[in-house]
């Protein structure tokens, strides 16, 4: 019955899926402020901080990498993808089924879809890092891949089951939860940095940046940790969400924009989540270090615990599952592109159970920062097609959404796009060393080369 | 009664963040300031939750 009626409540939201959104339905730059301003403070800024501290970032690499990085990625915002989210006003999926044909659409829905399960899947482990800590159960170490025992594996289910129940549900209420929890979980980030400082020795404000370099972002990689400079945390702020700028994921959200200067609005997100919630957190993980004699244990929970107490820990527990429970939904609804007639709480409930699976195992989260620069290089290459397709294709005389014009289900052109620029990326990785972090760059010319070469000759037994 | 329920809200969000800065100058303890900030939280969420303020 509950079920029926959110059912049809949810077939009655109009979401413009198919057509542009209309002038009613616009929004003003301040709307989308807060929205990003909420979305990038999350579970996962509970990862991301620490694991700079762990990767030996020094202070004033973090602090300018940061600055840089996250103002790119703003710049991404703006210029790449609010530019054509506001001329066109359809969703990425939309755009893409004109340019790529259905089939490759959904084959970007299915690999969208399984990024989607892991990233829940480890804010699903940082929720019950928290959970657990009545339970004293051993917490994994960052070097750690498997689950660390049963009692770990039984609150991850538990956790995954409650928030797959929840997401089955629909998403509206936690949508609505989330915006209350934003500025909170902001605040709780930032009170929690604050009242530490003094155990790690600042006294008054002139100490910080000494204690920053001494104590907190030393520049010391910790035990079997690869060490990060300027570069790595400067690409990482600016890819670590690629798939939504340069690979216009956000397409689907900027379309309600008013005019493509929304896109600046993303700063809200970059420099309140992505910069002072890293920095914050990663404060804690340094305090933590120090009271714990470097122990390689690597659980936000009790982080958060000791800094805040109960506060700290419900805020671990709401960011993980605020994250967690829209991500599996968007991950069913990405698959129910794919398999439209199946039920949407059914697919919810198989993406659930992977997400949960996922979850159980550490890796997930101690290799997060190499997962979301792996989540952003892999859906690049579409935002590159959609890029040319767009501003370039017809100016020189090619054909722009060839799959709608021609009828296709599949642009042959776009495939050798999206594979060949990521086996280059792979063997540009083999052959130079060259780190994930950094793969965006030359990937996204690489991409927009064999697109277009690519396409010169796909289109040719057309122009004929 | 939106207004005091408003008012309240923002008082729990003052008290999240104020009391750490008590901390930092030696104004107040660590263990003060925890308390402080779950009396923030119930005064945020509680609200918002109890009476599904928009």
């Amino acid at each position: 019955m509950l079920l029926e009626k959110l059912s049809a409540h949810l077939e009655e939201v109009k979401e413009y899926e198919r057509e542009p959104v209309p002038a009613s339905r616009w929004r003003g730059f301040k709307s989308f402020l807060g929205m990003y301003a909420g979305e990038h403070t999350a579970g996962t800024e509970f990862v991301i901080g620490p694991l700079f501290v762990a990767h030996g970032a020094g202070a004033m690499d973090l602090i300018l990498g940061l600055l840089l990085g996250n103002f790119l990625a703003v710049l991404s915002w703006a210029f790449i993808c609010a530019p054509i989210a506001v001329r066109e006003r359809v969703t990425l999926y939309y755009l893409l089924e004109k340019i790529c044909g259905k089939h490759l659409t959904n084959a970007y829905n299915l690999v969208n879809a399984l990024m989607f399960c892991f990233l829940a899947g480890s804010m699903i482990a940082v929720s019950a890092t928290a959970i657990g800590i009545p339970f004293n159960i051993p917490m994994a170490k960052l070097t750690d891949w498997l689950p660390s025992g049963l009692p770990w594996i039984i609150i991850v289910v538990l956790v995954g089951a409650v928030t797959t129940f929840v997401a089955t549900l629909g998403y509206d209420k936690v949508e609505k939860f989330s915006t209350i929890a934003a500025p909170w979980m902001i605040l709780v980030f930032l009170a929690a940095a604050i009242a530490v400082l003094p155990e790690l020795g600042v006294k008054n404000w002139g100490d910080f940046f000494q204690v920053a370099q001494d104590k907190i972002w030393t520049g010391k990689p910790l035990a079997g940790q690869s060490k990060f400079t300027f570069w790595h945390i400067l690409f990482f702020a600016w890819f670590c969400n690629m798939a939504m700028h340069i690979g216009m994921a956000d397409l689907s959200i900027l379309r309600y924009a008013k005019k493509w200067t929304a896109g600046f609005a993303s700063a809200g997100g970059m420099y309140v989540g992505h910069y002072i919630a890293w920095l914050a957190s990663g404060i804690l993980y340094a305090l933590f270090l120090q009271q714990s004699n470097e122990n390689l244990e690597f659980a936000p929970g009790p982080v958060a615990y000791s800094a805040a107490g109960i506060t700290g820990a419900l805020c671990v527990i709401i960011a993980g599952w605020t994250t967690a429970n829209p991500t599996i939904y968007r991950a069913g609804l990405a698959l129910q592109a794919i398999m439209p007639k199946a039920k949407t709480w059914k697919i919810t409930l198989i993406v659930g159970s992977i997400t949960t699976l996922a979850a159980c195992f550490p890796a997930l989260v101690m290799q997060l920062l190499d997962f979301v620069a792996l989540y952003g290089l892999i859906l690049m290459p579409m935002g590159a097609i959609i890029f040319i397709d767009y501003w370039l294709f017809p100016r020189i005389g090619l054909q722009s959404n060839l799959a709608a014009v021609k009828n296709l289900t599949f642009n042959v052109a776009a495939l050798i796009t999206w594979l060949g620029s990521l086996i280059a990326c792979y063997l540009i990785a083999k052959t130079t060393g060259l780190e994930i972090f950094f793969l965006g760059l030359p990937g996204w010319f690489l991409a927009v080369l064999i697109y277009i070469i690519s396409s010169y000759m796909y289109q040719k037994k057309w122009s004929k | 009664m939106k207004i005091l329920l408003k008012l309240v809200s923002m008082a729990g969000l003052m008290l999240t963040i104020i009391p750490s800065i008590g901390v930092f100058y030696e104004v107040i303890s660590q263990e003060e300031n925890k308390y402080f900030m779950l009396i923030g939280t119930l005064l945020w969420f509680g609200p918002k939750i109890i009476f599904k303020e928009k």
